[in-house]
C-alpha cells in the first residue's frame, strides 16, 4: 500500500509542477498579449485623431462653401433662408392606396374551393 | 560577591609595625575598587554601542541592498494594472457646442543634429537647405563645425520633409517626437482660440502651451491631465461663426471699413454662439505682435475688436439712461421730456446730429427712436451723477468683462476719473466713457433677459446660475418696445428683417484723436440689436471701425447706413439657421395641397 501512496504523490507533485510551469508561461504570453494590445490601441487612438483632425479639416466651413459654389449647377445650394420654413399643414397627404371598386354581383362559379380555403 | 576590606587588618597591623602610614593602603584598596567600577561599567557601554552601530549596519545595508536592487532592475510598468491604459493627448481638444473639432493635437516630428556624429557636415547644411528654403547653408555649415554637441534644426516637419531629411542619411540628424496643435478650420473664430506654441522642450517632449485666446486663459484646464480624454466644448457655433464671418467680411469690404467685429450672444444664458474680429489671422501660423511703438496695436490682426476694442459706444448707451430713469419712476415711455436743442450747459453746447431740433418736447421713446442728445443729457441730470454711476457700475461698464480670454481682463473700460454734471451728460450718451462690444453685449443682455444681468461666457455648460437683477421686468419690456421702435421707425430702418422683430439701437461715435480731440471723418459704428423682440433670444453687437458708405451723393458715415445693414444681413442669414421661425406668414409655396380629404 505504502508504495502505491509514493508513487501517487511522486505523480501528484509532477503534475502540479507541470501545472504551475504551463501557468507561469501562460500568464507571461497573457501579460504580452495586453501590453502588445495596449500598444494596438494607442496606435489606433493615435490614428483615430488624426482622422478625426482629417475629417475636420476636409469638413471647414471655407472648403465646404467653395465646395457648394464649384458644383452649384448639380446642386443649386443656396443660404437657408426664412421663407424656407414650412408648418405642418404645408406637407401633402400621401394618395390613398386602397382603391375602392363598383360593388358586383358575384356569380356561383366564381366561388370554387372547399370551405376553409381562401377564396 | 565577597567585598574586598578597605582596611585589612593583616596589613595594617603589618604597615605599622614597619612604622608606615596604614593609610596608603586603604587609599590603594579604594583606588582598585574605583578601577573595577569604572572599567565594568565602560565594557558595559562598549557592548551597548556595539549593539547599536550593528543594529544601524543592518538597517543601512537594507536600504542599501533594496536601493542598488532598484538601481540594477530595468523600469517596468505595473502591467497588470494597466487595463485601461490609454495613450491620452497632451493638451485637450477644444470643440464648438456640437463637437465640431475646433482645435486638436497632431504627432509630428522635430529635427535636432549631433554635429559630432555626422558624416559630412557640408553636404548636410546643402541638402537642409534645399529642403527648408528658410535655412541658410553658411549659417548651417558654421553652425555645425562650430564644436556644439547638439542644436535644434526645425520644430515641426511635415511628413514629406520628413521623408526628404531620412533620405539624406546622414546618423547625426535625429528626429524627436512631437504634438502639433491644429487648428482645422483655420481663420474662423482665431480671435477665441488664440494659438499654442512649445513651452519647454526636450528631445522626446515638449509640452505645449496656450499663447492667447482662451487657449491660454483656460490652460491649466486643457493641460489637466485627469480631463485630458474630456474635450473643452465652447458654446461657439461654428456654423453660425462662419456664416457671420463671411457677412461681416462682405460688409466689412462694402463699407470701406478698416475693422469690423460682431459678437451673437444667447440672450438668456449669456453663452457666446459666435465672436468674429476682421481683420483677422490664421492660429495654425499667429503673426507676431507689431513691435513698435508708435504703431497702434489695433492695426494688428491679433487684435480683438470684440473684447479688446475699447472704444466710445455712442448712442447705444441712451437706453440705459431711459431705463434707469424709468426704474427711478422718473418717468415712463409716454413721459414728455424736455428736448430743445442746442442746450446750454455752462461753457458747453450740446447739439443733436447735424444741428437738428427734435423739441421742444419729446415722450421717453421719441427721444430713443430719434436719438436725441438733449433729451437724454436732460433725462441724466434728473438721475444725477452719482446714481447714474452705480447703474452703469451694475451693467458691467466699469470692469473687464468675464469672457474666458486671455485678453479680456487687460482690456478695461476707460471711466472718467471725476464725474462733474458734464461727464453726467455726454455718458448718457455714450461719450465720455469708452468700452467694449462684449460689455455692451451683456448689458443688452440684462435687457432682453427681462432685467436680469447676463454673464458673457464662452465655455458651453448647462443650468447656470441666475444673474442679478439690473432692472424691473417691466422697465426691460417697455425698454425693448422702444428698441424695437428704432427700426421700426426711427435710425435703424434698415435693420427690419421681416419675421424677426430686430430691436435694436445704433450709435456713432468719433474717434479720438491720439494728438487730442477728436476725428471728424473717422468714426465707430455700432448697432446693437435684439431679437426676436417678442421673445428675446439673441443679442447681436456689430461695429464698424472706420466705415464709409460711398453709393450716395456723399459719403455717410452714421451706423443706420452702414453697421445696421451689415447686422441686419447677419440676421438674415444666423436666424435660419439658429431654428428661429420668422414670425409672420412666409411667402405661399407654389403648390398648395389640400390637407383634408
Amino acid at each position: 500500500m505504502r508504495p502505491v501512496l509514493y508513487v501517487l504523490t511522486f505523480l501528484a507533485v509532477m503534475s502540479l509542477a507541470f501545472w504551475a510551469y504551463r501557468e507561469n508561461y501562460a500568464t507571461q504570453q497573457a501579460l504580452k498579449d495586453v501590453s502588445s494590445l495596449n500598444r494596438e490601441i494607442a496606435s489606433l487612438r493615435e490614428a483615430l485623431s488624426v482622422q478625426r483632425a482629417e475629417w475636420a479639416y476636409l469638413n471647414r466651413p471655407d472648403r465646404l462653401r467653395e465646395l457648394a459654389a464649384l458644383n452649384f449647377d448639380r446642386l443649386g445650394l443656396l443660404p437657408l433662408e426664412a421663407a424656407q420654413f414650412g408648418t405642418p399643414a404645408q406637407v401633402s397627404y400621401p394618395p390613398d392606396p386602397l382603391q375602392v371598386l363598383e360593388p358586383q354581383d358575384l356569380r356561383p362559379g366564381d366561388i370554387s374551393g372547399e370551405v376553409g380555403e381562401p377564396l | 560577591m565577597i567585598r574586598t576590606p578597605l582596611r585589612p587588618l593583616a596589613r595594617i597591623l603589618e604597615a605599622r609595625a614597619k612604622g608606615e602610614n596604614p593609610d596608603s593602603i586603604e587609599r590603594e584598596n579604594r583606588r582598585l575598587r574605583h578601577e573595577a567600577m569604572r572599567d565594568k561599567a565602560r565594557n558595559r557601554a562598549e557592548g551597548r554601542l556595539l549593539l547599536l552601530g550593528l543594529s544601524f549596519f543592518l538597517a543601512f545595508s537594507v536600504i542599501g541592498a533594496r536601493m542598488g536592487l532598484l538601481a540594477s532592475t530595468q523600469p517596468m510598468e505595473p502591467r497588470a494594472a494597466a487595463t485601461g491604459a490609454e495613450i491620452l493627448n497632451q493638451r485637450g481638444d477644444i470643440t464648438d457646442r456640437a463637437g465640431r473639432i475646433l482645435a486638436t493635437n497632431l504627432l509630428t516630428h522635430s529635427l535636432y543634429a549631433h554635429p559630432h556624429d555626422m558624416v559630412d557636415p557640408v553636404r548636410v547644411a546643402r541638402e537642409l537647405a534645399g529642403i527648408f528654403p528658410e535655412l541658410k547653408e553658411e549659417d548651417l555649415v558654421k553652425r555645425f563645425t562650430d564644436g556644439r554637441r547638439f542644436l535644434w534644426i526645425r520644430k515641426k516637419l511635415s511628413p514629406e520633409q520628413m521623408q526628404q531629411v531620412h533620405d539624406i542619411g546622414d546618423p547625426g540628424l535625429l528626429f524627436g517626437p512631437r504634438e502639433m496643435r491644429l487648428y482645422p478650420n483655420g481663420r474662423l473664430a482665431a480671435h477665441v482660440l488664440g494659438g499654442a506654441s512649445f513651452g519647454a522642450e526636450g528631445v522626446h517632449s515638449a509640452e505645449v502651451i496656450g499663447t492667447a485666446g482662451i487657449e491660454k486663459a483656460l490652460d491649466a484646464r486643457l493641460r489637466d491631465p485627469a480631463m485630458a480624454g474630456e474635450p473643452l466644448a465652447l458654446s461657439i457655433d461654428l456654423t453660425i461663426q462662419a456664416a457671420i464671418t463671411e457677412v461681416l467680411g462682405a460688409g466689412k469690404t462694402m463699407m470701406n471699413a478698416k475693422g469690423a467685429a460682431a459678437i451673437l450672444m444667447e440672450a438668456r444664458s449669456g453663452e457666446i454662439l459666435a465672436m468674429a474680429s476682421l481683420p483677422d489671422f490664421d492660429p495654425n501660423d499667429r503673426p507676431a505682435p507689431l513691435v513698435e511703438k508708435t504703431a497702434d496695436p489695433g492695426d494688428s490682426p491679433l487684435f480683438n475688436r470684440a473684447v479688446q476694442g475699447v472704444y466710445e459706444l455712442g448712442s447705444t448707451f441712451k437706453i440705459f439712461t431711459v431705463a434707469q430713469a424709468m426704474e427711478l419712476g422718473l418717468v415712463n415711455a409716454q413721459t414728455l421730456v424736455d428736448a430743445n436743442a442746442p442746450m446750454r450747459w455752462g461753457r458747453f453746447l450740446i447739439k443733436e446730429f447735424r444741428n437738428h431740433n427734435y423739441g421742444p418736447l419729446l415722450t421717453a421713446t421719441d427721444v430713443i427712436v430719434k436719438s436725441s442728445n438733449v433729451g437724454t443729457a436732460r433725462l441724466a441730470l434728473q438721475i444725477g451723477g452719482l446714481r447714474q454711476q452705480a447703474f452703469l457700475k451694475s451693467l458691467g461698464f466699469f470692469d473687464p468683462t468675464p469672457v474666458e480670454l486671455i485678453e479680456a481682463p487687460y482690456a478695461r473700460p476707460l471711466v472718467p476719473a471725476k464725474w462733474p454734471e458734464i461727464t453726467t451728460i455726454t455718458t448718457s450718451y455714450g461719450h465720455g466713457l469708452a468700452a467694449s462690444p462684449m460689455h455692451l453685449a451683456a448689458a443688452y443682455g440684462a435687457i432682453a433677459n427681462g432685467g436680469i444681468m447676463v454673464r458673457p461666457t464662452l465655455v458651453h455648460q448647462e443650468n447656470r446660475p441666475q444673474g442679478e437683477r439690473a432692472m424691473r421686468p417691466e422697465v426691460a419690456r417697455d425698454s425693448l418696445s422702444m428698441l424695437r421702435q428704432v427700426v421700426t421707425r426711427g435710425t435703424a430702418s434698415y435693420g427690419d428683417v421681416v419675421g424677426y422683430e430686430v430691436a435694436g439701437k445704433t450709435g456713432t461715435a468719433d474717434k479720438p484723436n491720439p494728438r487730442g480731440g477728436y476725428h471728424h471723418d473717422k468714426v465707430v459704428n455700432t448697432f446693437a440689436a435684439i431679437f426676436p423682440a417678442s421673445d428675446p433670444q439673441y443679442v447681436l453687437i456689430v461695429t464698424l471701425d472706420e466705415p464709409v458708405e460711398t453709393s450716395g451723393p456723399q459719403p455717410r458715415r452714421t451706423a443706420g447706413y452702414t453697421a445696421v445693414p451689415v447686422a441686419a444681413e447677419i440676421i438674415r442669414r444666423t436666424a435660419p439657421l439658429l431654428g428661429l421661425r420668422p414670425k409672420v406668414e412666409a411667402p405661399a409655396v407654389d403648390r398648395v395641397t389640400a390637407v383634408r380629404n
